[in-house]
């Protein structure tokens, strides 16, 4: 049986000229991404703004939403949004965050509850006060930072700091898209969705870490090749496995995309993007060329384009090739 | 790396397949599995999104506590005074103190240390050493006390533990199945009752306080002038149930504590619904004194600062027993037997969160996580089938064999399954494919750089194993930070992605090299399939 050769075996394709494209583009999108935070906003779901969503599904027909939301209107709860949701009688209901602390929450929901009646089937109902809100938003930026935090330094521990700060660096970048994603399709913005971006962080840097380990053989074994043929080298080699692995992670996003459900469709589209359209591009188009940027190899001899051959010996961490002991040996014998 | 010793490989598959066996209990029904042995009954547990049910989360009122604290301060003062005829004048509380004025000034040095009987030593709490419950200072004859941050603390932590029972007895009351109520945080708790559609009822009985007192009725004056006066001291203007004014002396002659039983009744001459209640022996004792005292007056039954009734003694109640009677429906009176009997709460709830998921949404999220896992699978198996062949399956293998143990780690913690978590588990088939690919690209590449089969395999799997384990290492500390800050479903997500980077770390060290160090050895291959 011939088996599926998705990248051909001797692919040499020169990913480090398209740096000249990929960094104004990728600088563009970032800085379009935090314009659309900022001027555009997020659709923040109840869990960092408090308030109430329910669920119902009406038990004879489609729902009448406009009939809904006159009842609704009439209990003068302040804003509140009606929404189909799936199926045709499935009816989304968020009333925002009562003045009056939790307890008023609480006593709209009962409003509600009184109105509707048993006209409806409640599917799902959630309230979120006030407390609770402000507190998960800050859990949720404080779990981010410390993420990111923490896969730093165990970054800069198996690795050299510029592979760090380059992974950081290529994947807050990685973040930065997929808010402004977000932003602009409008999709919730809640617990779940600081989920999604952390197994982004996580994904995406699963994928970098992978590219950076096959630079960092290649840093070794090759200790004249240019530092961008190295790259390209090390981009190649590691392409094939790249792409299906991405390939297999997109189609379990999928499966569940499509089968999944509503109630983790947007978890799921947000990871789409995140994963399988930015995570990619960005490993090897960003995080790869960031290197050169950021002086990994600068000390290597043959290097032509470089003119800071002559680098100050105080930069500690540059990998000095003549020095046998590599990080990895390092590490391998610390197991 | 393609060698292992007879020992090693059984040690793996055995490894292998006890952590499967765990997943056993999760396919029988739970009548056939409580049969079984206690350390084979672990299962996973379905999430309240999956199987339904309402998931409350209440703050005691820690301000309340504080309140109480000082009034119980202040009440202290005064009786520790009044013991010892030590005549005093302005005994109030300022904030986060009880203060009072000696009168004589010979006196001061015996009230500090006859009040020093309030400050203990904390003990038993770490980080309170050293520190007394309360702290007592003195200038000019004016004595202020002040209950410290850490005994606060530990009443709020008290007042968690009672309410957590009380909550417990009430609920159980409801004749609610299977309820989890659990302590959150410093002042919170948390209450899941799985299959409850409509939460109303039990947050209107976690609600309430139930604090039950018999108090006389001030008689020296109308409510209505001690409203537009001064009330005495000792007394103060209650609200009734209609909105109609009381004024109850502050004296509590029995509280609800002393009460063992409360059933709902209805009264002998009409179908008015009562509450009949029962007191224990001290309880009786002490109504009996009070009823005998006060024949002819009225006194007042007071819940939650509101008088429920205020009959008149007509004779002395010896046997311990009374009813309430007020403007009760059956429900109303049901539920406050069901109070009664269940005691107070320390101090108010609120529920500042609620959760509630119906059982049709839970089957649908059931069916279309089942489902999306079974196409993300079998998307999956073929993808890798068709680009690795041989290898490909032995991928699949080690992917299956995987995701069983994914379901016995589950089963061994009794974790909790949620719709986000059989996300993870799909996406976790996606990644655990990827130490596959790892390695068998590693291979490819070797076999390109001229090495013979055995060798290209050998030096794939030596290569590829350090680098799986940097790149998951990575997305295991994305998973361990959302575990800690995530709740329900997404903490759901949190557990099933990290025992699968896990178990993936697992199949791809072990496994999948067994697999093919056996397949190299049957075969004696020349050239490697892939």
């Amino acid at each position: 049986m011939r088996l599926l050769r998705i990248v051909p075996d001797d692919t040499k394709f020169d990913f480090m000229r398209f740096r000249r494209i990929s960094f104004p583009i990728s600088a563009v999108l970032s800085i379009a991404a935090i314009m659309l935070y900022f001027f555009h906003g997020l659709n923040f779901g109840i869990d960092f703004v408090g308030g109430t969503l329910m669920e119902v599904q009406t038990k004879a027909g489609p729902a009448d939403l406009a009939r809904m939301r006159g009842t609704i209107a009439g209990l003068q709860l302040g804003d509140f949004q009606l929404q189909q949701f799936g199926a045709p009688n499935d009816v989304l209901i968020r009333i925002s965050e009562q003045p009056g602390g939790d307890a008023a929450q609480q006593q709209a929901v009962q409003k509600v509850r009184d109105a509707l009646g048993n006209d409806v089937e409640y599917r799902r109902v959630e309230v979120v006060g006030p407390s609770v809100s402000t507190e998960l938003l800050s859990y949720g930026t404080i779990g981010l930072v410390l993420a990111i935090g923490a896969i730093l330094i165990y970054l800069w521990f198996r690795f050299e700091w510029q592979f760090a700060l380059g992974a950081m660096i290529a994947n807050v970048h990685d973040l930065v898209l997929t808010v402004g994603f977000m932003s602009l399709t409008r999709i919730d913005f809640d617990l779940t969705s600081i989920a999604a971006l952390l197994t982004i962080l996580g994904y995406s840097l699963n994928d970098t870490v992978v590219i950076y380990d096959r630079i960092r053989e290649m840093l070794r074994r090759y200790k004249r090749m240019p530092m961008p043929d190295l790259l390209n080298a090390s981009i190649n080699a590691t392409l094939s496995r790249s792409i299906v692995t991405h390939l297999t992670v997109s189609l379990s996003l999928l499966a569940l995309l499509l089968f999944g459900g509503q109630a983790i469709r947007s978890f799921t589209a947000t990871m789409m993007f995140g994963v399988v359209l930015v995570g990619t591009y960005t490993s090897v188009f960003i995080a790869s060329p960031i290197l050169i940027y950021l002086g990994v190899g600068r000390t290597r001899q043959g290097e032509p384009e470089d003119t800071e051959t002559e680098a100050p010996p105080t930069v500690p961490a540059a990998p000095s090739p003549p020095k046998p002991s590599s990080p990895r040996q390092r590490a391998r014998s610390r197991r | 790396m393609l060698f292992f010793t007879r020992w090693k490989a059984a040690g793996i598959l055995l490894t292998a397949l006890i952590v499967c066996l765990f997943a056993v209990p999760n396919f029988f029904s739970e009548s056939t599995v409580r049969t079984w042995p206690t350390w084979a009954q672990r299962h996973i547990v379905l999430g309240l999104d999956l199987q339904g049910g309402s998931s409350l989360l209440l703050e005691v009122d820690t301000n309340a506590v504080r309140k109480e604290r000082l009034q119980g301060v202040a009440d202290d003062v005064l009786r520790i005074l009044r013991q010892n005829r030590v005549p005093f004048t302005g005994r109030a509380i300022h904030g986060n103190n009880v203060e009072v004025r000696i009168t004589r000034e010979s006196d001061v040095d015996n009230a500090v240390s006859k009040l020093g009987e309030l400050s203990q030593p904390l003990s038993g709490i770490i980080g309170t050493a050293g520190q007394r419950s309360v702290d007592i200072s003195e200038t000019g004859g004016l004595i202020t006390l002040t209950p410290s941050d850490a005994a606060i603390i530990e009443r709020i932590r008290q007042a968690v533990d009672q309410s957590i029972q009380i909550i417990e007895r009430r609920v159980n009351e409801l004749g609610l199945v299977e309820p989890t109520i659990q302590r959150e945080g410093a002042s919170r708790i948390l209450v899941q009752v799985p299959g409850l559609q409509d939460p109303s009822r039990l947050k209107e009985i976690l609600g309430k306080t139930a604090k039950l007192d018999f108090r006389m009725v001030d008689e020296s004056m109308t409510a209505e002038q001690a409203i537009g006066s001064h009330p005495p001291q000792d007394s103060e203007v209650l609200d009734g149930e209609r909105g109609e004014k009381y004024l109850i002396e502050k004296r509590v002659l029995v509280s609800g504590a002393d009460l063992v039983d409360a059933q709902p009744g209805f009264d002998q001459r009409g179908n008015e619904p009562i509450v009949n209640f029962r007191f224990n022996s001290t309880g009786a004792r002490k109504f009996a004194e009070a009823t005998q005292q006060n024949v002819g007056k009225p006194f007042a039954i007071v819940l939650d600062n509101k008088v429920i009734s205020a009959p008149v003694i007509r004779e002395p109640i010896l046997g311990g027993q009374g009813q309430i009677s007020g403007n009760f429906t059956v429900q109303s009176a049901n539920d406050l037997a069901i109070l009664l009997r269940a005691g107070a709460l320390p101090a108010p709830l609120t529920v500042i969160e609620e959760r509630t998921v119906g059982p049709g949404l839970g089957q649908d999220s059931i069916n279309a996580g089942e489902h999306a896992a079974y196409v993300g699978a079998a998307l999956v198996v073929v993808f890798m089938l068709v680009t690795y062949g041989l290898f490909g399956l032995f991928a699949n293998i080690a992917v299956a064999i995987n995701v069983a143990m994914i379901f016995g780690v589950l089963s061994l913690l009794s974790a909790t399954l949620t719709l986000p978590g059989i996300a993870g588990i799909v996406l976790t088939v996606g990644i655990a494919v990827d130490s596959n690919v790892l390695i068998y690209e590693r291979i490819r590449e070797e076999v390109r750089a001229g090495r013979t089969a055995i060798s290209a395999i050998d030096a794939g799997f030596s290569r590829a194993l350090a680098t799986i384990l940097d790149s998951n290492i990575t997305t295991f500390i994305a998973a361990a930070v959302l575990f800690y800050i995530g709740t329900g479903p997404v903490r759901g997500f949190a557990v099933t992605l990290g025992i699968g980077i896990l178990t993936s770390l697992f199949t791809a060290f072990t496994l999948t090299r067994l697999i093919v160090a056996y397949w190299v050895r049957m075969w004696r291959p020349r050239t490697v399939p892939i």
